[in-house]
C-alpha cells in the first residue's frame, strides 16, 4: 500500500511536541483515523488542519477531548448553517424586485 | 499611537492576582479563540488584544514594568535600551504563537514600544511548530465575469498572485487558494488564502446555482394564436415558438442555456423563461368593437 500523502505519527508527534497518547486517544474517540502501513502508523495529510485545531482547542483552551468533540462538531454545524445561509440568500433574490 | 488599558481589555482590577488575570484570560480566550469565530474579524481583533494584554499581565517582569511607566509609555522605550545594554538581553526566540489560525502573533505599537517585537517573556517559545496564518480576502465579480473560466491577479499583502476563477462561482462561494496565507510559525508550513466571492448581477437574468430566470414580455395576440419570438439568452438571443393559448406567467425551459455547472466543462444549467402577458391599453374605438365582438362569440 502507497504511503503517498501519509505522514508518520511519529514525525506528527516530533512536531507538535506531543506524545503518541495523544493521537491514541484521538484516534480512539473517532476524531482522527490513524492506518497502519507495515507496522508503522500514519496519518493522511488531509487531516492536519484538523489536528492543529484540536491541538489549539486542547492545549490553549484546556478543554478536555470530549470537550474538543462537541466543539469540532459544533463548529461543522455552524459551517454547514452558514453555507445554507448563503444558498438560501442567493434564492431570495430570485423573488427580490 | 495611544496608550491600551490591559486591565480594562481583560476586565479586571490593576490589583488582580495572578490567579485572577490567567482566570480572566482563560474566560475570553474560550469566547474570542479564532478557531471558535472562524472569519469574524472583530473575534480576531479582540482575541490579539487579550493576548497581548495577558502577554503583559501574566508576567511579573512585563507586569512591573507596564505598571511602573503606564501612560508615560514612552519613556520604557530609554528603559528597555538601557536594559539591554547592562543585561545583553537575548531576544533572539521564534516568533510567538498563534500563527496557525489567523490570529497572528504581530501586537499593538503600544506593546511593541514598551517591550519590543516580540513576546518578551517567552512563553511562547516553547510551542511547536504550527501552520501560518490564513489569509481572507474577498473578490467582487460581475456575474458576466464568472460566465467563463478566466485567470486574474490579485494583490495579497503586497504579493501578486495569478489565480484561475473558475466559471460558474457562486455567490458567497470560498474558495481555498493552498499556501499563500502567512509564513508558518517556527518553519511550520505556509497558511492558505481564502477567497470569499461576491458576484453582483447586473443583468436581466435572475440565478440560482446554474439555473437562470428570466421575464419575457409576451403581446396579447402571440399569447392567444401562438408565433415565434426572439428572447435573450446570456450568451446571445435565441428564437422561440411560442404555443398558441400561452397562459401568463406560464414558463418554458431552455436546456442548457443557463450558467455554467461549477468546475464541470461544458456543463449548462437551464434558462426558464417567464411570460408576462401584455395586455393592450388605449384601444381604438375599432378595437373595442373587435375585442366586443370577440367577447360576444365567447358568450353566446
Amino acid at each position: 500500500m502507497s504511503t503517498e500523502n501519509l505522514i508518520t505519527l511519529h514525525t506528527l508527534c516530533t512536531h507538535y511536541k506531543v506524545e503518541v497518547s495523544f493521537f491514541n486517544d484521538l484516534n480512539e474517540m473517532g476524531l482522527i483515523e490513524i492506518q497502519e502501513i507495515e507496522e508503522i502508523p500514519y496519518i493522511h495529510n488531509d487531516a492536519i488542519y484538523e489536528i492543529e485545531k484540536i491541538i489549539r482547542v486542547h492545549h490553549e483552551l484546556e478543554v478536555n477531548l470530549e470537550g474538543v468533540d462537541v466543539v469540532l462538531n459544533l463548529l461543522k454545524k455552524i459551517d454547514s448553517l452558514q453555507k445554507e445561509l448563503v444558498a438560501v440568500r442567493n434564492r431570495l433574490l430570485l423573488y427580490e424586485n | 499611537m495611544a496608550f491600551i488599558d490591559y486591565y480594562q481589555i481583560l476586565g479586571i482590577s490593576k490589583t488582580a492576582t495572578e490567579a485572577e488575570i490567567k482566570k480572566a484570560y482563560r474566560k475570553m480566550a474560550r469566547k474570542y479563540h479564532p478557531d471558535l469565530n472562524p472569519n469574524d474579524k472583530d473575534a480576531e481583533k479582540k482575541f490579539k488584544e487579550i493576548n497581548e494584554a495577558n502577554e503583559v499581565l501574566s508576567q511579573p517582569e512585563n507586569r512591573k514594568k507596564y505598571d511602573q511607566y503606564g501612560e508615560n509609555w514612552q519613556q520604557a522605550e530609554q528603559y528597555e535600551n538601557a536594559k539591554q545594554q547592562q543585561a545583553q538581553y537575548q531576544r533572539g526566540g521564534q516568533q510567538a504563537d498563534f500563527g496557525g489560525f489567523g490570529g497572528g502573533a504581530d501586537y499593538s505599537d503600544f506593546f511593541e514600544s514598551m517591550f519590543g517585537g516580540q513576546a518578551a517573556g517567552g512563553r511562547g517559545r516553547q510551542r511547536a511548530q504550527y501552520k501560518g496564518q490564513d489569509f481572507n480576502a474577498e473578490l467582487h465579480l460581475d456575474l458576466k465575469d464568472v460566465y467563463t473560466t478566466h485567470k486574474r491577479t490579485l494583490t495579497i499583502n503586497g504579493k501578486n498572485i495569478r489565480l484561475t476563477i473558475p466559471a460558474g462561482v457562486e455567490n458567497g462561494q470560498v474558495i481555498k487558494i493552498t499556501g499563500h496565507g502567512g509564513e508558518g510559525a517556527a518553519g511550520g508550513p505556509k497558511g492558505d488564502l481564502y477567497i470569499t466571492f461576491t458576484i453582483d448581477n447586473h443583468t436581466n437574468f435572475k440565478r440560482d446555482k446554474s439555473n437562470l430566470y428570466s421575464d419575457v414580455d409576451l403581446d396579447l395576440y402571440t399569447a392567444v394564436l401562438g408565433g415565434e419570438i426572439t428572447v435573450d439568452t446570456f450568451d446571445g438571443k435565441v428564437k422561440l415558438n411560442v404555443k398558441a393559448g400561452t397562459q401568463n406567467g406560464s414558463k418554458v425551459k431552455l436546456k442548457g442555456k443557463g450558467f455554467p455547472v461549477y468546475k464541470k466543462e461544458a456543463l449548462f444549467g437551464d434558462l426558464y423563461i417567464n411570460y408576462l402577458i401584455k395586455i393592450p391599453a388605449d384601444l381604438t374605438e375599432k378595437e373595442k368593437e373587435l375585442f366586443t365582438q370577440l367577447s360576444k362569440l365567447r358568450t353566446s
